[in-house]
């Protein structure tokens, strides 16, 4: 299957700290891409930088859409990469909108068709501009996406006062209703439980399968490794900046690399997360 | 601590009270009792133990008051809170009885009260402007008074100068103040709260203090006078009636109440239109983008809201209500001077926002009433031989420290959703962000 | 040449009474994340306070001029801070952990009330208060003569030993240590048996006295002060202590003077209207371009 992100030789500096040293993977499409590592090994940089948070030192970050377009994520300003490569994500922690509804989350995601320009925005005050027809779509989609999440009944409430649990999946529909063509994770499964795990998991399979929503790429970062090792089609492990193993996740498994990275060398804290989970 | 604990409430009380009214008079005792008077050579000092006094006594029964409320009714919380949810819900009866009583003042009320009335309304589109910024848009603007006074400015020259009419006026008015909402917006994207405060209050400074020097243009200290009032349909309210006058057109005798009333229901459309508009853009995805702005910037940059345009589009629009705001001043007052738009205007707007409760319209509302209604009340009213009306600043500088300590999020708080499936219900204060910016 | 030096000269004098009040506003900056939008109105009323002591000395017969100033300067950090310590307890704590507009709109109430109190027990009127310290040295440069008043000796002098006093507190006392944990971390610090509650309110107290030296300072200088003169010096103060870099003393006594010279040197060679643009310009360049300023800190955005 074609690639839809490669990362070629990716490295971000922060003065003197080399956070990410000269990063090479690559993002199928179609398929759930886990990035695993124990903490500060990179991780969340990866992610900040395919998202346009962080400018990176160097490397390239090349998105290829089904029809053929590409985009190079690390010249794209902040939220164009958002807006026109359609890469979008949610956060470690989670960062919703938490005083407007559930359905006001989804509809601000839906912004730029809803307004695709100022124009047009401050032509809607007056009713002009075609707005109205637009409105509805956009508030069927969020239907459907609060009625995959099983939050239909909570549409109204704000997200806010949603469970720990909602709040993550309410994160992650608001995420797929820009569209996207790659959804980035930042541990979507932290803080959940079991039963809310696995319900996450089933969720992105759904996404992956385009059951609900247009069908899209997921890259992931998770330290639950019962979700890591049940999604995943590819993982790739970081540690201390660098890929120290690339492949399925029963190949990873077995890596002797990988298995010193979580259980040697000190990260011990890590090491028993990774094996509680 | 301990020995305090085995103390009884009363003599508790009373111990406050009586340290507190040692503060008081360390307080009062230099800045009242020793008065600096104009002498022959120097100044020199009276002295003045009364006023002293006084202010002791007050705060130490204020003290003790305090204490006993607080023995009385230990949670102390509880009220105010049931005030506001009360107020919230009666949002809905309130706003349509004060907008017909608003209608419906120039058949009741007097001369004073309309020209109260107007200046209320000033201050109600003023708060309904700026809450666009802050309110809504969350971004914290300490210099609104630089785009009222651009208005302003902006009628009061073109009108002197090229003779053109306010209603011709008031479109340029706004769009100035509109692209000097832009102007000031550029540059304090990437700033954020105390940060933003400053530099906006700064902005708002070097609008007046450039207002006050460039005196080929704006007069300087002198100002501009001589601006037109505004008319109906070229129909003119000109005290002395004459050909081509309201009065003179309908046949009736001329009076200066008329133009009093039209300029009242010229400042109540104009309220009334910056809430339309405020209310209708809430629904809209702009106004969303705004809250969402708001609630998280950085969430909203994820999402592909390009966070520079929302930004502008919060000032230059609020700047544009401030515009327009100006312009009816200056037509209003028929004269302008940089006075009129100091830094303590800008206070007073963005403490109206604030005490009237972030993002609400009727709240803004009440607190314009309150705050700019109540302190004229005072005029006129005399205590123990002093006029209160020399107090009114430092009364709403009080009223303001009072409001805000017993409720921080205003009075009216909560939000509702701008778009629902079943019936919208209020969302509570505390879940709602006030935005960093 | 000469005229330049003479500018320096000025230019120092008024950036020292700049850094004074600007070691307020970053100190609570520091530990309680707010602008003190009162602190420029607590500094005006230590003029006010300097002025009354210094009337009230003379009317009591005290004639030599340095026991009358260091009386006034005890008495008038004293006033002043009882004030600063009001303040904070009034406005302030009630709002500690609210919502972050509310202790803002409190400030600026509080500032409204202490310029409205000066002027309602003071009057509205300017005062003057002149020839207190006359004389200096001169010194003719190119036909220029060069004035160095004793004035503003006394000021450079006063304000170098206050500020020595005052970051010997910070870093060598029990005081300081608690001050500077606090502003690290104000819960941690709660946490460690800090108590956060007096260390702010001795934070509050320490920047009143050091406004009220300022303030001191101030008539010293000018010769005369009125009840607006806290809004124009306490955001001129903020702008010193933001390029500086807020939160760092040091930082908050090089921005003053930075302020200071530049408003000289600005009125001295291009207007004397437009100082104030000048240094309201400066704070919107340095915050724009260098929000850290000179000595801050990088505050980096975790997403």
């Amino acid at each position: 299957m074609a690639d839809i992100l490669s990362v070629e030789s990716l490295t971000m500096r922060f003065g003197g700290l080399l956070a990410v040293d000269s990063l090479s993977f690559a993002v199928r499409a179609g398929e759930i891409t886990a990035v695993i590592g124990p903490n500060g090994a990179g991780k969340t940089t990866v992610f900040n930088c395919i998202t346009g948070f962080y400018r990176p030192t160097s490397g390239r970050l090349a998105l290829t859409h089904a029809g053929g377009d590409g985009f190079e994520l690390q010249t794209i300003p902040g939220h164009n990469i958002a807006r026109r490569a359609r890469v979008a994500r949610t956060f470690q922690n989670i960062r919703l909108f938490a005083g407007m509804t559930a359905l006001e989350n989804l509809m601000v995601a839906q912004h730029n068709r809803l307004m695709p320009n100022v124009a047009s925005g401050l032509l809607a005050v007056f009713g002009l501009g075609g707005y109205r027809p637009i409105q509805h779509a956009a508030i069927e989609k969020a239907k459907l996406w609060l009625d995959a999440i099983g939050l239909m009944a909570r549409a109204d409430d704000p997200a806010g006062a949603l469970p720990y649990g909602a709040q993550r999946r309410l994160e992650i529909a608001r995420a797929m209703c820009i569209d996207p063509v790659l959804l980035c994770l930042d541990e979507p499964a932290a803080g959940l439980n079991p039963r809310e795990s696995e319900e996450l998991s089933d969720l992105l399979l759904r996404i992956r399968g385009g059951q609900v929503g247009g069908g899209c790429s997921i890259l992931l970062i998770e330290h639950d490794m019962g979700v890591v090792m049940r999604i995943s089609d590819h993982v790739v492990v970081l540690d201390h900046g660098e890929k120290i193993s690339d492949g399925t996740p029963a190949e990873v498994r077995n890596d002797p690399h990988v298995i010193a990275a979580y259980l040697g060398e000190g990260d011990e804290d890590e090491g028993h997360e990774a094996s509680a989970a | 601590m301990s020995g305090t604990a085995l103390r009884s409430p009363a003599a508790r009380a009373l111990r406050d009270a009586f340290l507190s009214a040692l503060v008081a008079l360390g307080i009062f005792g230099v800045m009242v009792g020793l008065r600096t008077d104009p002498g022959a050579r120097s100044l020199v000092l009276s002295w003045h133990p009364v006023p002293v006094a006084v202010a002791v006594a007050i705060v130490f029964f204020g003290r003790l008051a305090l204490s006993g409320w607080r023995i009385a009714r230990p949670a102390g919380t509880a009220a105010p809170r049931r005030l506001a949810e009360g107020m919230t819900h009666a949002g809905r009866y309130v706003a349509p009885v004060f907008l017909i009583l608003a209608l419906t003042l120039p058949l009741y009320a007097g001369r004073y009260y309309l020209d109260l009335g107007i200046l209320v309304l000033t201050y109600v589109m003023l708060g309904w402007g700026l809450n666009i910024v802050v309110g809504l848009a969350g971004l914290l603007d300490l210099g609104y008074v630089a785009f009222y006074a651009v208005g302003a400015y902006t009628f009061a020259i073109a009108a002197t100068t090229f003779g053109l009419g306010f209603w011709t006026c008031l479109p340029l008015a706004g769009l100035f103040a509109a692209i000097f909402g832009v102007l000031l917006g550029f540059p304090v994207l990437r700033l954020r709260g105390d940060y933003l405060a400053i530099v906006t209050l700064a902005f708002g400074e070097i609008v007046r203090v450039v207002i006050l020097n460039w005196v080929s243009l704006t007069g300087g200290p002198n100002g501009i006078s001589g601006i037109p009032r505004p008319t109906l349909f070229g129909l003119t309210f000109l005290a002395d009636g004459g050909p081509g006058s309201f009065a003179d057109y309908f046949g009736i005798e001329p009076n200066i109440t008329q133009r009093v009333i039209f300029l009242f229901y010229v400042i109540l459309a104009m309220a009334l239109l910056t809430n339309w508009v405020s209310l209708r853009l809430r629904r809209l995805p702009l106004g969303r983008a705004w809250e969402a702005l708001r609630e998280d910037e950085v969430a909203c940059r994820s999402l592909g809201i390009n966070v520079t345009v929302t930004k502008l589009t919060a000032f230059s629009i609020g700047a544009t209500f401030g515009g327009f705001a100006g312009a009816f001043f200056a037509t209003r007052q028929a004269f302008i001077s940089p006075e009129s738009f100091t830094f303590i205007e800008s206070a007073i707007v963005l403490a109206i926002v604030v005490l009237g409760g972030l993002g609400s319209q009727l709240g803004v509302a009440l607190a314009a009433l309150v705050m700019i209604g109540g302190s004229e009340m005072l005029r006129g009213i005399i205590i123990l031989g002093v006029d209160l009306v020399e107090y009114r600043m430092l009364l709403f500088g009080i009223a303001l420290v009072v409001v805000m300590v017993l409720r921080p999020r205003g009075l009216v708080s909560g939000r509702t959703p701008s778009v629902s499936l079943g019936r919208p219900r209020e969302i509570s204060a505390e879940l709602v962000a006030e935005g960093r910016g | 040449m000469a005229y330049a030096l003479q500018q320096l000269i000025n230019g120092v004098t008024l950036g020292m009474i700049y850094g004074l009040i600007a070691v307020g506003y970053t100190m609570v900056y520091g530990i309680i994340g707010m602008i003190n939008f009162a602190h420029g109105d607590v500094f005006m009323i230590g003029s006010f306070l300097s002025l009354i002591a210094l009337l009230g000395l003379s009317a009591l017969g005290i004639t030599s001029v340095p026991l009358a100033l260091a009386l006034t300067l005890l008495f008038a950090a004293a006033i002043a801070a009882l004030y600063g310590w009001t303040v904070e307890r009034i406005a302030y704590r009630p709002l500690r952990g609210s919502f972050r507009l509310a202790p803002l709109i409190s400030a600026i109430g509080m500032s409204i009330v202490l310029q409205n109190f000066a002027q309602v027990s003071q009057g509205a009127r300017s005062k003057p208060m002149t020839g207190l310290i006359p004389g200096g040295f001169g010194l003719t440069i190119e036909g220029f003569t060069v004035q160095l008043s004793y004035v503003q000796i006394s000021i450079v002098a006063t304000t170098l030993s206050m500020l020595a006093l005052f970051t010997w507190l910070v870093t060598r006392t029990s005081l300081g240590r608690s001050m500077r944990a606090c502003e690290q971390d104000l819960k941690m610090a709660g946490l460690l048996g800090i108590d956060t509650d007096r260390t702010i309110s001795l934070t509050f107290v320490i920047g009143a006295a050091l406004a009220a030296v300022a303030g001191l300072m101030f008539l010293l200088y000018y010769g005369v002060i009125d009840f607006y003169i806290g809004f124009i010096a306490g955001v001129k103060a903020f702008t010193a202590a933001v390029l500086g870099g807020i939160g760092s003393l040091p930082g908050a006594v090089l921005g003053g003077l930075a302020i200071g010279l530049i408003e000289t040197f600005w009125s001295a060679y291009f207007s004397t209207q437009y100082k104030d643009v000048a240094a309201f310009s400066i704070l919107i360049i340095v915050l724009i371009f260098m929000p850290t300023g000179i000595l801050g800190r990088a505050d980096v955005e975790k997403v």
